[in-house]
């Protein structure tokens, strides 16, 4: 008897202590720090919790756990950090595999998923869920972008991606702008190392142009053994391939390459600038197009979180949706799915002193969105 | 297609073969000696390739690189022997598989600590850069006739040690008889620290002339490390004949394969399909050529004598 009133006091004195409080913001960030891809997720990282730290915002804390690449583990952390951390916002993912196993459970919860980079066809179309917002891109876009520039002066191309679900999408975004001729169309290993057999192939195909898609260390081993094959045509692909947490290790080699992206160093808006200095002088080395993702992603977060209540998920939905930020990226909205729609560049690789960075070239869209949207129906 | 097309992926293939037997051969020598499997191999390839990227980049020289790449993996290796592994020759396999399994995730976390996650730059040295033309007008990259010629000649020395020194006696002794040779007053404990050094040197050495081919990236080394258990387990667990023939058979598979299997499916579906099925099935090709291997001979294609 004493002891359970003693337990409905304590109870009670919880729950009162609960209420009087005020409840901050907790993000649960879940993300690759460790393994072949650790690079993408701690540039992830850096770049989320940069906005964080320069908003000053102390009611807002990051939970940031390390999910390896790996599906599994991913579910267990999302698990963990909804249930005994109750985080209101989960966010941070890079890879696709992952996000798909992770984010319809978590909206399924009623929580917020914000992406920074991953962004399959599959949550952008019928899949499409009020809760799921995407500050990247959609994982089409960058290819297609690439196909559209390639219709510039580019009659027969050679098509390379690993044998996944984004690499598929690859391929199938770049053709679905590309006009010309497909010479081969080659679906490598994921994580393949050497790429002789294929290069054979591009010397041997008659192509007047490479698009390759091979995100992390496999972009970086074929570059190198590209540069040294003999073969000379040109070789173009999305910014991740090229971006620049693998620039360093490719080397000269990769000087020349043209890439898509929404966002290069070299952006002349104050948005921009404040970003890179901020992120050189905290970090201490360039940011890559993930950083910049993530660091939007936070800003839509820190936007939201001024106007609404998490708790009341409509209110916070609505502020995020309206995208009152100032990006790096330049112009930056919601499409009715949830997914970017903002400006598409061309940059070419460059030397700029002793370091390789991406320069911009050319806008190849304005204000693009996805092929999936007007499938969403929320 | 060509037949220089198909000469230059039959060198491909040889190509990859050779590097698969620079990290198969330590790991069929440790294994045939010692009895050990030994998970943590791909991390003294990792441990080779990061110290010629990074004595490359401090010296400028891929050379004095290359010897640092020796160096480091045989000391690692030399080092773990005397720390850990040496405690795991009578325990059973399990044993052994969770505790290099642990050394894989200490080596990854540790080189991490020491290099941070960002993948190191190590190029191939300017003499070996570039094409040469071959006979019959093929192009081919110097640097892998290189990695070729590197390879024939570690098969070589390595069958001159092995058949002709005292070491390479001592080594064939220990294979066929451990508790023998060590009653025959042979410092039994040493000999296993020089082979798992010499094990390693070979990993590191392959480290380091690949990874001026690819990335020099934490965890590098595992892929590599399923490929090479492949090989010794086609060749025959404990052969250094068998792992290179092995190595050689799924270097060629592994490459004429990934070359010929799209363009056979494109005579009856759809390129862009052909591409897809085509590349998933030329990445279970070596599986397939090893589950037939093994259903006619069980022990690899060299067994070795013991055992």
């Amino acid at each position: 008897m004493n002891k359970s009133l003693a337990a409905a006091t304590l109870a009670l004195s919880l729950g009162v202590s609960g209420l009087a409080m005020a409840e901050p913001l907790k993000i649960g960030m879940i993300t690759t720090l460790s393994g072949g891809g650790a690079g993408l997720g701690i540039d992830t990282r850096d770049g989320f919790m940069l906005a964080i730290k320069n908003s000053g915002n102390k009611e807002i804390e990051v939970v940031t756990e390390d999910d390896a690449q790996k599906p599994e583990l991913a579910v267990q952390i999302a698990d963990k950090m909804i249930q005994s951390d109750e985080v209101d916002i989960l966010t941070g993912i890079v890879w696709s595999n992952l996000l798909m196993a992770v984010a319809p459970s978590a909206v399924a919860q009623g929580k917020l998923y914000v992406s920074t980079n991953a962004a399959p066809a599959a949550l952008a179309g019928e899949k499409c869920n009020p809760l799921y917002f995407n500050a990247a891109y959609q994982n089409d876009n960058l290819h297609e972008a690439m196909g559209e520039y390639a219709n510039k002066g580019y009659k027969k191309m050679f098509i390379m991606a690993p044998n996944y679900p984004a690499g598929k999408d690859s391929l199938t975004g770049f053709k679905r702008y590309y006009k010309g001729e497909v010479a081969a169309e080659v679906y490598t290993q994921v994580g393949q190392t050497d790429y002789a057999a294929e290069i054979a192939q591009m010397r041997a195909s008659g192509a007047d142009g490479i698009f390759i898609f091979l995100p992390g260390g496999m972009g970086i081993a074929f570059m190198k053994q590209f540069a040294q094959s003999g073969v000379d045509i040109p070789v173009m692909g999305p910014g991740f391939s090229f971006s620049q947490d693998v620039l360093p290790a490719i080397g000269d080699a990769a000087l020349g390459v043209k890439a898509s992206g929404q966002w290069a160093p070299d952006f002349d808006n104050p948005a921009s600038k404040k970003f890179l200095t901020d992120f050189q002088k905290e970090y201490n080395r360039l940011p890559s197009i993930y950083a910049v993702q993530a660091y939007d992603a936070a800003q839509l977060i820190l936007s939201a979180a001024g106007k609404a209540d998490v708790k009341d998920t409509d209110a916070f939905r609505a502020e995020l949706l309206k995208a009152d930020i100032q990006s790096p990226r330049g112009n930056f909205k919601f499409n009715t799915n949830q997914h970017p729609i903002q400006d598409i560049y061309v940059t070419e690789v460059v030397k700029d002193g002793d370091v390789l960075t991406n320069k911009t070239v050319e806008k190849i869209f304005t204000d693009h969105g996805d092929a999936y949207a007007k499938d969403c129906k929320m | 297609m060509t037949l220089a097309l198909a000469l230059e992926q039959l060198l491909n293939g040889l190509q990859l073969g050779v590097m698969l037997f620079l990290m198969a051969a330590g790991l069929t020598l440790i294994f045939g000696v010692m009895g050990l499997i030994n998970l943590a191999h791909g991390s003294l390839y990792m441990v080779g390739a990061f110290a010629c990227a990074a004595v490359a980049a401090a010296t400028g020289s891929f050379w004095i690189g290359l010897v640092a790449s020796l160096i480091a993996a045989a000391a690692a290796g030399a080092l773990v022997e005397l720390l850990v592994i040496r405690r795991l020759y009578d325990r059973d396999h399990l044993d052994q598989v969770l505790a290099t399994f642990a050394l894989i995730l200490i080596f990854s976390e540790g080189t991490r600590w020491l290099f941070g996650s960002f993948p190191l730059y190590l190029d191939i040295p300017p003499i070996l850069g570039g094409a040469v033309m071959l006979p019959g007008g093929l192009q081919y990259p110097v640097y892998r006739l290189a990695i070729i010629a590197a390879g024939a000649l570690v098969a070589f020395g390595l069958y001159v040690l092995i058949s002709r020194t005292r070491l390479g006696m001592r080594i064939r002794a220990g294979e066929s008889d451990r508790e023998m040779i060590g009653a025959l007053g042979v410092d039994i404990r040493t000999l296993y620290t020089v082979v798992f050094a010499l094990g390693a040197a070979l990993a590191g050495l392959a480290g380091a002339m690949v990874g001026a081919l690819q990335s020099v990236q934490v965890g590098m080394g595992e892929p590599v490390l399923i490929l090479a258990f492949v090989v010794i387990v086609i060749g025959g667990i404990g052969s250094i004949k068998g792992a290179l023939f092995g190595a050689l058979l799924v270097g060629v598979t592994d490459t004429m394969g990934r070359f010929l299997l799209p363009q056979l499916l494109a005579l009856f579906v759809p390129p862009a399909q052909a591409g897809m099925i085509g590349g998933a099935a030329a990445s279970m090709l070596i599986y397939i050529v090893m589950a037939l291997i093994l259903a006619v001979k069980p022990r690899g294609l060299f067994p070795a004598a013991h055992a």
